[in-house]
């Protein structure tokens, strides 16, 4: 589920570089996040204004999926991570499961600003992306579709169609084709999501795994329209491709800061954690990548011009327009019995 | 004598035993023993599709592979050296190559607007792009391209092997080169067969990222069970379970396999 960001070499080399000054700093911590274009864009962004206005060290260590390593690491009682950027629902899940510390809003008080639905006792919201309705402006060069209702209907818009193959965010469009209104989600209809389902199947010519497999299939006209990551048809648009995207109805999903329990470095990992949700920080981020910031806060610094929030999927007008997944739901005996389902829907 | 195979066997101890050995335990381990993982993959018909999809499709690989790697490795044979060297390069170049390169290098053969589907339709051959990838018939097209090379080697090995002089006998004694093909040949070659689509039918069990890209999702193999199982349940006893039936089904093949052939054989030693 982590692989909307390419694994790339260039954060290999930062966190090798981290390693090699850390020995000599007083406070430092261990910072992990995905990789590649994204990890470098929060480096500039994030981690380096921090550690200097912190005065730590901050070293980074990267992973597509930080989930298992997670595990083993608190498991093996001796973790050697302190701070993980990674899908909401783990920091939930390993909330539930004891593998995070609870965290002390008091002495978080950027995390404790922010709207509830973006904080959980376990984590902090830290950026945002939003799994979209995106279309090829070929196909479509005028009445595009605008909204999962559109999506399914296979007479209106002919043309290949592709979904994620992964339940999150899928059912959520599946029960907005079917007339729930974004805000009116949770707890999620099951039943009625995957029937849904079973009637754009036929009509789904790829069910993608991976964000790369989405942007190139939309890049080479493959599929005419598809669920994708905003950051990627953006990437794909930036590079020519005749591709669209409508934030309408797009499902907002994020990932989140948090601490491994037992983490080594624990109190100097609060304050980090604490800084990384400023305002101000949080706002450099979209300057380097189509990622939305996770604190909205940092919409009201000015640092983001107006033309380009607008093209953020947090920014509060883009915000409204879309569902908030929601990772409490996904990681209760529903959600993840839903997502078990996903499984024998795909092999029916 | 065991003193000097010791070092080797300690580091089989390490590498194969103990982590296959941690694997099994896992899958029946978790705060107690438990058979609960076995049971799901033994009861749900989801497993049981995977591993028939999984087993239709090495099937249908080994035959495609066999039947397009006989003559490959019966020319490379029958040519003069220098002829046969040529031959067998370019059956291993390929392994230079990443599979997942070799992946979507396929892709951009196969798909809607690959080069395949624009010269049908410049030539006019068809109106509307024919479905060749992101379905079961992708997936086995690229992963015959992979294997190929894993049943070329084996038979050439035997074809080696045989002497000329049975087939030249075989024609002193009047028989056309068919017959002594048929007769001769062929029932000597058999040993490189078995062994070529060993080795073939049981790497495609465990193929990962061809189907994952070019199967569209639907195409589901074992071995992207065993990764969905970690994202489903979050334990690595479930995914431990489907790899331990996995490494199991191709245990129980090779000694099927063994039953008929020298395993030194299917593996290359002899």
């Amino acid at each position: 589920m982590n692989m909307k960001r390419n694994f790339g070499v260039g954060c290999a080399l930062l966190g090798a570089i981290g390693f090699a000054t850390a020995a000599d700093a007083a406070e430092q911590i261990t910072f992990v996040s995905q990789g590649g274009a994204y990890q470098q864009a929060q480096t500039v962004a994030i981690l380096d204004p921090s550690a200097k206005k912190l005065g730590i060290t901050i070293n980074q260590d990267s992973i597509p999926d930080a989930w298992p390593a997670i595990k083993t690491q608190v498991g093996s009682g001796k973790p050697i991570w302190d701070v993980v950027d990674t899908p909401t629902g783990n920091c939930l899940r390993g909330g539930e499961q004891g593998l995070m510390e609870k965290l002390d809003f008091s002495k978080i008080p950027n995390g404790a600003a922010m709207p509830e639905a973006y904080r959980s006792p376990y984590s902090v919201s830290y950026e945002f992306y939003s799994s979209v309705l995106s279309y090829s402006q070929k196909t479509f060069p005028k009445n595009a579709p605008n909204s999962w209702a559109d999506f399914w209907d296979v007479r209106k818009f002919p043309g290949r169609r592709a979904l994620r193959n992964h339940p999150f965010a899928t059912l959520e469009a599946a029960l907005m084709a079917d007339g729930v209104a974004p805000d009116k989600l949770y707890p999620l209809d099951v039943d009625r999501a995957f029937k849904k389902l079973e009637e754009i199947k036929p009509h789904i010519t790829v069910w993608w795994t991976s964000g790369a497999q989405s942007a190139q299939l939309l890049n080479d006209g493959e599929v005419d329209m598809e669920m994708a990551w905003n950051g990627r048809v953006s990437a794909v648009a930036k590079e020519g491709a005749k591709v669209a995207y409508t934030y309408n109805q797009g499902i907002l999903q994020s990932t989140s800061l948090c601490i491994l329990k037992g983490a080594p470095n624990l109190e100097t990992a609060v304050k980090f954690l604490n800084e990384a949700v400023d305002p101000v920080h949080q706002a450099n981020l979209p300057l380097h990548i189509d990622y939305g910031p996770g604190n909205p806060k940092a919409f009201e610094t000015n640092v983001i011009k107006p033309e380009r929030a607008a093209q953020l999927p947090s920014e509060p007008a883009n915000a409204a327009m879309q569902a908030l997944m929601s990772y409490a739901w996904w990681s209760s005996p529903a959600g993840e019995a839903a997502e078990k389902r996903w499984a024998s829907f795909m092999q029916k | 004598m065991l003193a000097l195979v010791s070092p080797a066997l300690l580091v089989i101890l390490a590498l194969i035993v103990l982590p296959v050995g941690w694997l099994a335990w896992q899958s029946v381990y978790h705060d107690g023993f438990t058979l609960e993982n076995y049971r799901r993959v033994f009861t749900e018909d989801v497993y049981w599709r995977t591993f028939a999809l999984t087993f239709e499709i090495s099937l249908a690989v080994t035959f495609i592979a066999l039947l397009l790697g006989y003559p490959v490795a019966y020319l490379a044979d029958s040519v003069p050296k220098g002829w046969s060297i040529l031959i067998l390069s370019l059956v291993v170049l390929p392994f230079w190559t990443s599979v997942l390169v070799r992946a979507y290098a396929w892709l951009a053969l196969l798909q809607r607007t690959g080069v395949i589907n624009q010269f049908l339709r410049y030539v006019d051959v068809i109106s509307e792009p024919l479905a060749l990838v992101h379905n079961t018939f992708g997936t086995v097209v690229a992963t015959v391209h992979i294997l190929l090379p894993f049943m070329v080697l084996p038979l050439y090995a035997t074809m080696q092997k045989i002497p000329n002089d049975l087939m030249q006998a075989g024609a002193s004694l009047g028989a056309s080169p068919s017959l002594t093909f048929m007769r001769v040949f062929l029932p000597l070659s058999l040993p490189g067969v078995l062994a070529g689509c060993t080795m073939v039918f049981v790497l495609c069990l465990g193929f990962y990222i061809t189907p994952e890209l070019l199967g569209g999702g639907r195409t589901v193999m074992v071995s992207m069970l065993v990764s969905r199982n970690v994202e489903l349940y979050n334990q690595f006893g479930a995914a431990s379970a489907v790899a331990v039936v996995l490494l199991l089904s191709v245990l129980a093949i090779f000694f099927v396999v063994s039953r008929f052939i020298s395993l030194d054989r299917v593996l290359g030693q002899k």
